[in-house]
């Protein structure tokens, strides 16, 4: 546990992120921690404000004028709270100035590298680049690389401890001749971790000590066959803080005024993530999908794993996503036709001019289209990382070791998927939130039984950094206020054709009305179920019996019985099989669209179509 | 927020400006603060490190252990050497030639370290010269030792939505009538050498291969196709981030992609500055910190001319502020704003938004998402 105050009744915290600062409000009511006022105010960490204290200040101003309560008394927090004024915690996170940018690198790309990446990944960083001594590139263009890149951070790893020093000295000597310089800060010195062989640090010293700002940590690999993370994580926060954020305008005041230290944003995020999965004993995939990027966070039997695609996202980055996803993969979640020079103008013209908001309904299906491309793909990158060694605790084999990128199997497994978490603009504020189930379960296609959320008002930044002090507020708060529940999916795995039955299902209700029916193949369907009074999702009984080529979670044509949960949406009825595909022929696909979209009622009638 | 819609771009026909010009590491200033400077005068240089060169697996040619390399070299550490130069060799048994072996210099340029550990050898180039120009006609208002300059220039200066390609200057050809006019091919004639030339609305593929063929130094129009642009520059722009395309000339756009009539403001002020020299930046950065293309020309040192309100001054959007709307359906057109509703409203896609009330020119009103549009500045 971490309940570090004694008295923790009333807490601030805010998210600066590079355009928007969030600051919400928890106030303890009975024994119950429950988000109570929220503000927003624009980022000021530009010019001409150069202070992202003064945004930080006026995003609480805002929550001070509709919650009547004092916070601010001459530009600073009060602290702690008596009556009706000030706080006992004030907490942050930030990604401001596009958040912490590292490079890593590894004596071999797909052991020490991706471990390495692995662990910056977790910390909240985006890796920019992994170098390694087997990457196939000429040590000059590793030099010139990162002279490129101008990272704010390098993580050096290389060896197991008492193992070869030669490849890490190698990746040394690169970066020592790099003679590399910060992106931010002209006069002060990079920082650099090295966490690799223990034997090598002397010789590390020797090399990057003078000429970089270098910290020693343990050893990421100490042996082959165990990944120890969690040093180098706390290393890069710690420096994160000390090196770059320090370098932020505003933001040494912004540290002194926070009662525990600011964390990356992604890396909160992490956090929450990884404290519900383990609250609840659920498999958790969580996603955040932005205007730059997307994130995925991952928790399956207690390993943790994030992953960030720097390039998919939802205006900033819109256009990669139709790059990388290509057009016949955007268009065929698309119930319309359109002329591709005219849509790739439209997604140009949101690219360069990112704030602007879908008016006609055409121009919403065509974004949740690219919402569903972008999530997919950074689903699979997900994938890609998510695999091999399970934490600290897990052996492998040497030959299992040497193929870990290539054959390691991914920690992902669908099946045993309990929960997904959607937060971004284009899931957390879509018209109605059908729209954001449909979106996800399009584009993780969840196999057996899935609980689908989406986080309100991307609150799990702040709940993350909360939980370094208080696991019981942030968990009351995730639960109560943060997660909207929008139901459950069930969808078997299998494919055959259509009108092949899929599965029998039987749904007790609430008020003991029993719904039993069938789904056949390319069905979905959408059976109401609520939330109780608490505004929790009422759970009931479903027993699924699946046709033989169909496996609903215990193998193929094995009954299954469980509890679902409801939500705003209801329980989805997904019998279109996994993988999920869409019909190649563009009149029956468009039909397929509609179809589906009307099942869950997605979209109003008028305008369905252009 | 105050500001829920997008800043509009700055389209001002006389504002003083400054520019920062600075070099990428610190290095020497060569102008004086109130130097009055032509665009292409270099204001400040510096040498960025030159590329470094790795050799591997030299002491395995060797035929030594990683810590005895230094016995074997015939030049040390920081000595200067050229390439095809003998940096090391073995001793052979009984000094047989046949088995000698010379390890040489793959560069020209320096030994920068030579590893007992791994056994590599480290080759640094000569330093590569950095020059910084002015970029713009004007005055040197402020030394930023060992950094830069801050150049000052009173000019006319129109904001781009998007550009490819980086600082250049010429004289401005204006080559459209009116702004609706398409850019093709046909109206780029020999004349547009060295030139900057305007056009109205698209901005054509094949106009671009013609001005490039004919020398042009800059092409500014009002939209241009994304296919297009796509084609001229042999890849797709995933995300905006522009400036060192090596094209052969810049382009800066100043409404959007497709077929866009440039805002009638800004094709008056550049057809009244036409034949004056202009300096044009395609740098675009759609992100935190955004940079925007831009459009600067100068005028004479004697012109007087006042620093104008820009939008963070202004504080909002009031009734009666020409508009531009940035979003279909009403893409491209430019109105007034006829009404400020507090309340949320919900638009056809069932968003909830902040909304205002636009006329066009043809007196036609309608609502649309603040959001939806952009203020045509002064």
């Amino acid at each position: 546990m971490t309940e570090k105050f004694e008295k923790l009744d009333v807490i601030l915290a805010t998210d600066c992120g590079s355009t928007t600062t969030k600051a919400i409000l928890i106030e303890k009511k009975g024994d119950t921690y429950r988000q109570t006022y929220r503000g927003e105010a624009p980022t000021t960490v530009e010019a001409p404000f150069e202070d992202v204290t003064k945004g930080v200040l006026n995003s609480i101003q805002e929550i001070e004028d509709l919650s009547n309560r004092k916070f601010l008394d001459g530009g600073k927090i009060i602290m702690p709270a008596d009556g009706d004024v000030g706080v006992d915690a004030y907490i942050s996170t930030s990604s401001a100035g596009g958040g912490l940018q590292m490079m890593v690198a590894g004596a071999v790309h797909q052991m020490t590298g991706e471990s390495a990446q692995r662990a910056a990944l977790g910390a909240g960083a985006i890796v920019m680049d992994i170098l390694a001594c087997n990457d196939k590139r000429l040590p000059h263009e590793k030099i010139e690389r990162i002279r490129q890149l101008r990272p704010d951070m390098i993580l050096l790893s290389g060896g197991t401890d008492g193992g070869t020093i030669s490849h890490v000295m190698e990746l040394a000597e690169v970066i020592g001749a790099a003679d590399p310089k910060p992106r931010l800060g002209i006069s002060y010195q990079l920082p650099v971790i090295f966490a690799g062989n223990k034997d090598a640090r002397e010789q590390v010293i020797a090399e990057l000590g003078q000429k970089t700002a270098l910290t020693i940590t343990d050893n990421i690999r100490p042996v082959l066959e165990r990944e120890n993370l969690m040093p180098a994580r706390h290393k890069i926060q710690d420096l994160f803080l000390e090196h770059v954020m320090a370098q932020a305008p505003g933001y040494k005041k912004l540290m002194e005024w926070t009662s525990a230290p600011i964390m990356p944003t992604p890396g909160a995020v992490g956090l929450i993530i990884s404290k519900i999965s383990e609250k609840l004993g659920f498999n958790v995939v969580g996603v955040d999908i932005g205007g730059a990027t997307t994130d995925i966070f991952s928790s399956f039997e207690s390993v943790f794993n994030r992953t960030v695609s720097a390039n998919l996202g939802m205006s900033y980055s819109v256009s990669n996503v139709l790059t990388e996803a290509t057009l016949p993969n955007v268009m065929r979640w698309v119930p319309f036709d359109i002329d591709e020079q005219d849509l790739r103008n439209r997604i140009k013209n949101k690219m360069i001019r990112p704030t602007t908001i879908p008016q006609e309904l055409s121009e919403l299906m065509i974004e949740h289209g690219l919402s569903r491309e972008a999530l997919r793909l950074a689903f699979e990158s997900h994938k890609l990382l998510a695999v091999g060694l399970k934490g600290v605790q897990q052996e492998r084999s040497i030959s299992d070791a040497f193929d870990q990128s290539a054959t390691g199997a991914s920690l992902i497994q669908m099946k045993s998927l309990d929960m997904l978490v959607g937060s971004g603009g284009v899931l957390s504020h879509a018209p109605r939130r059908q729209q954001a189930m449909l979106m996800m379960i399009d584009a993780f296609q969840p196999e057996c039984i899935t609980f689908c959320t989406v986080d309100s008002i991307f609150m799990m930044p702040h709940l993350g950094v909360l939980t370094t002090i208080s696991d019981k507020a942030a968990t009351e708060v995730f639960e109560k206020d943060c997660i909207i529940y929008l139901g459950t999916c069930v969808a078997p795995i299998g494919n055959t054709k259509d009108g092949d039955k899929v599965m029998d299902y039987k749904i007790t209700m609430p008020d003991g009305n029993i719904i039993s029916e069938s789904a056949n193949y390319g069905d979905l369907k959408l059976i109401k179920l609520g939330l109780d009074d608490d505004k929790l999702p009422i759970e009931v009984p479903i027993e699924i019996q699946p046709s033989k080529n169909y496996d609903a979670g215990e193998g193929n044509g094995k009954t299954v019985k469980k509890k679902v949960r409801g939500g705003v949406v209801g329980i989805v009825i997904d019998a279109r099989g996994r993988p999920l595909k869409t019909n190649p022929d563009r009149k029956k696909r468009i039909e397929q669209i509609l179809r589906w979209t009307s099942a869950l009622d997605c979209y109003p009638q008028k305008g369905g179509g252009r | 927020m105050a500001h829920a819609y997008t800043p509009g771009l700055r389209v001002t026909r006389s504002t003083v400006l400054q520019k920062e010009r600075i070099l990428p590491l610190k290095g020497n200033v060569i102008v004086n603060k109130g130097d009055i400077l032509s665009s292409d005068v270099v204001v400040a240089q510096t040498e960025l490190p030159g590329s470094v060169f790795v050799l591997k697996n030299v002491v395995n040619q060797l035929g030594c252990d990683p810590d005895e390399i230094y016995d074997y070299m015939t030049k040390k550490e920081g000595e200067k050497v050229q390439k095809g130069e003998t940096i090391a060799e073995n001793k052979p048994f009984l000094g047989l030639k046949f088995l000698k072996t010379k390890i040489t210099s793959p560069v020209d340029g320096s030994i920068e370290k030579i590893s007992e550990i791994t056994g590599q050898i480290l080759f640094r180039e000569p330093p590569v010269p950095v020059q910084i120009v002015a970029y713009v006609d004007g005055k040197v208002i402020e030394i930023i030792p060992n950094e830069g300059v801050i150049m000052e220039t009173s000019a006319t200066f129109i904001q781009g939505i998007f550009g490819v390609g980086g600082e250049t200057w010429g004289e401005l050809m204006v080559v459209a009538d009116k702004p609706t006019d398409i850019l093709s091919a046909d109206k780029i004639t020999p004349e547009v050498k060295g030139k900057i030339i305007v056009g109205g609305s698209l901005m054509t593929y094949e106009a671009f291969e013609a001005a490039k063929k004919n020398g042009a130094k800059g092409i500014i129009s009002g939209g241009l196709n994304d296919a297009d642009l796509r084609k001229l520059l042999g890849y797709d722009i995933g995300v905006a981030i522009t400036g060192s395309e090596k094209l052969g000339l810049s382009i800066v756009v100043t409404e959007g992609f497709g077929d866009i009539a440039m805002a009638d403001k800004s094709f008056r002020l550049l057809k009244e500055r036409n034949g004056h020299k202009a300096s044009i930046n395609g740098s675009t950065q759609i992100r935190a910190g955004v940079i925007r293309p831009e459009i600067v020309i100068p005028w004479d040192w004697d012109t007087e001319v006042s620093k104008e309100t820009t939008d963070a001054e202004r504080g909002g959007m009031s009734i009666g502020d020409p508009i531009r709307i940035i979003r279909a359906p009403f893409f491209g057109m430019i109105g007034e704003v006829t009404e400020l509703p507090s309340e949320l409203h919900v638009v056809e896609s069932e968003t909830k938004v902040r909304v205002l009330k636009v006329k066009f020119k043809d007196g036609k009103e309608f609502v649309v998402p603040r959001a939806n549009v952009e203020i045509i500045e002064d």
